[in-house]
């Protein structure tokens, strides 16, 4: 899953999307998450990473992973 | 390495204009703990949904309500109604403050005898009252209080033979100011049904007008409905008192005082809304004092109160069973408690917290019940913390109406347990099993082959 390119992340988790103009609020997480889909990472990539230095089984992860993919399809943050 | 702390990852837009008002950084309340008895080890031990019931704050609620109306007034007696919560532990802590027994059915009246209660400190409701319900409760000397004219009729019959007088009260229903105002339970006030009640039973042989009851709704929000109530009752007294030389003995007031609980639609939450007990009292013994009732015949003041004296000393606690997304990507949460445990969510909007420390980061949520039916919905909407299946979930002020409505349906019912003032974990009531469930049950011969 790609990330549109002109979506902004702050330090404190706001994430701005300039072609609508919307905003929106991240925990650490999905902060961490969205850094590394903005390095290109690979979702398995994400996966691993996290698993490792996380406190979290991978199944657990994998679906919450997937979830929140899902969200940001879902308000349009992602490339088609 | 340590690893991180990890938290399900959260996104949430923020909508500009309409003004959140739990916004991100609110803090979450957690509930890890009932009475200095963990969360954690209470689902541990007696398993998930667990009813928890806070002896302490029984005791305390009733001690300020008490007091609240012995202040003011100098003859208070509380009846514990049983509808409200009928598991004998908990009845047997109101008798032990106190409390005499205020029943609706047959059932309720030997339950309450059944917890030690002597017959003469029983306050029979209600329109349900067999023959055999009436005479028993004339023969113990408990106090009927008349529903109808039916019944009335019935008492008359019954006690023409015997040698034993009943004691009466009629139930009241009247115009407050509330809405809806109850008018289907006693006789009226406005139309002059109830005068006429008084009148027909001052003029039978073997029946005592003793009381004047009424119960003019329930989870009343404002104190002065009870002000007109008590004003009308008093007044009644007064007339009967002119015309017979009769003196009424008691005005019961039935129960209705709000819990602490948010009504559905309410824009405020209860906590802020519901009067105290002491409002409440002012409202009723201003009434009594301030009528024209001589101050030699000042009747005991009963009170019937249910929900308000119980609503809060009772939990539920729960486990997340999952997690899902809905068609419009909303977030969806479902936990082992259904409107079969917690029928008041009808009612109510519960407020739901989780048992241990989590972020303050919170998805707007719909929390599901367990049952396969579209109407098992606890919270509509609610800004809910990141739980994962298997969290722990905490649901205060459930004490009122769900231990007596509960629905035996798709599941058993669970374990209740009583912390008492020594943090002890007593179980009140064992958690249902198929045996005991399918004893109740017989198979007729035809089915009953193999
Ligand atoms: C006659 C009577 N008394 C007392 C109560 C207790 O009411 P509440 O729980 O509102 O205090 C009820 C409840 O319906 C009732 O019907």
């Amino acid at each position: 899953m790609k990330l549109k390119s002109n979506i902004a992340v702050s330090d404190s988790g706001f994430l701005f999307d300039p072609t609508t103009g919307d905003s929106y609020t991240l925990n650490e997480t999905g902060k961490v998450i969205l850094e590394m889909l903005k390095e290109g990472k690979s979702e398995k990539e994400i996966i691993s990473e996290f698993t490792e230095k996380y406190d979290v089984d991978e199944g657990t992860f994998e679906q919450n992973l997937y979830d929140f993919l899902r969200m940001l399809s879902h308000y349009n943050l992602t490339e088609i | 390495m340590e690893k991180l702390k990890y938290e399900r990852p959260v996104i949430n837009k923020i909508n500009a204009g309409t003004p959140d008002k739990f916004g991100m950084n609110t803090r979450v309340k957690v509930i890890d703990e009932i009475d200095g008895v963990k969360v954690s080890e209470l689902l541990k031990k007696y398993g998930s949904p667990l009813y928890v019931i806070s002896e302490k704050t029984v005791r305390d609620n009733y001690k300020d309500a008490y007091r609240a109306f012995s202040n003011r007034y100098p003859k208070v007696q509380f009846a514990w109604s049983y509808k409200t919560n009928y598991l004998d532990a908990v009845c047997r802590i109101f008798h032990d403050e106190g409390s005499w027994a205020e029943v609706v059915s047959g059932f309720e009246y030997d339950k309450a005898l059944s917890n030690g209660i002597p017959g003469g400190q029983i306050i029979f409701n209600g329109p349900d009252k067999s023959d055999e319900d009436l005479l028993k409760a004339i023969d113990n000397s408990s106090f009927i209080h008349i529903d109808h004219f039916d019944e009335l009729y019935s008492i008359i019959r019954l006690t023409k033979n015997t040698n034993k007088k009943a004691k009466v009260a009629i139930r009241v229903n009247m115009d407050t100011g509330i809405y809806p105002q109850w008018d289907r339970f006693g006789f009226n006030y406005e139309n002059g049904e109830a005068w006429n009640a008084i009148n027909r039973i001052m003029l039978a042989d073997n029946i005592d007008l003793v009381g004047l009851h009424t119960h003019i709704g329930t989870y009343i929000m404002t104190p002065q409905p009870y002000y007109v109530a008590a004003s009308k009752l008093s007044e009644l007294a007064v007339r009967t008192h002119k015309k017979y030389d009769h003196a009424i003995k008691y005005i019961d007031m039935g129960g209705g005082f709000a819990s602490k609980n948010t009504l559905k639609g309410a824009y405020l939450p209860g906590k802020d809304t519901c009067p105290s007990f002491d409002d409440y009292a002012d409202a009723i013994t201003n009434a009594i004092l301030n009528s024209e009732i001589k101050p030699d015949n000042l009747p005991v003041l009963f009170l019937e109160t249910g929900r308000a004296l119980i609503d809060d000393a009772g939990y539920l606690l729960g486990t997340v069973l999952a997690n899902k997304r809905l068609a419009n990507a909303r977030r969806a949460t479902i936990i082992d408690i259904g409107v079969n445990l917690l029928f008041t969510s009808f009612w109510y909007q519960h407020e739901i917290y989780p048992a241990k420390e989590c972020s303050n980061v919170t998805e707007d949520t719909t929390i599901y019940g367990p049952l396969c039916m579209n109407i098992d919905i606890i919270r509509d909407a609610v800004q809910f913390p990141v739980l994962q299946k298997g969290d722990h979930v905490v649901i205060p002020r459930i004490g009122a109406y769900n231990m007596t409505q509960w629905l035996q349906f798709i599941t058993l019912r669970p374990n209740v347990v009583l912390i008492d003032n020594d943090k002890n974990v007593n179980i009140i009531r064992e958690k249902e099993t198929l045996e005991a469930f399918k004893n109740l049950e017989k198979i007729p011969g035809h089915l009953n082959g193999k």
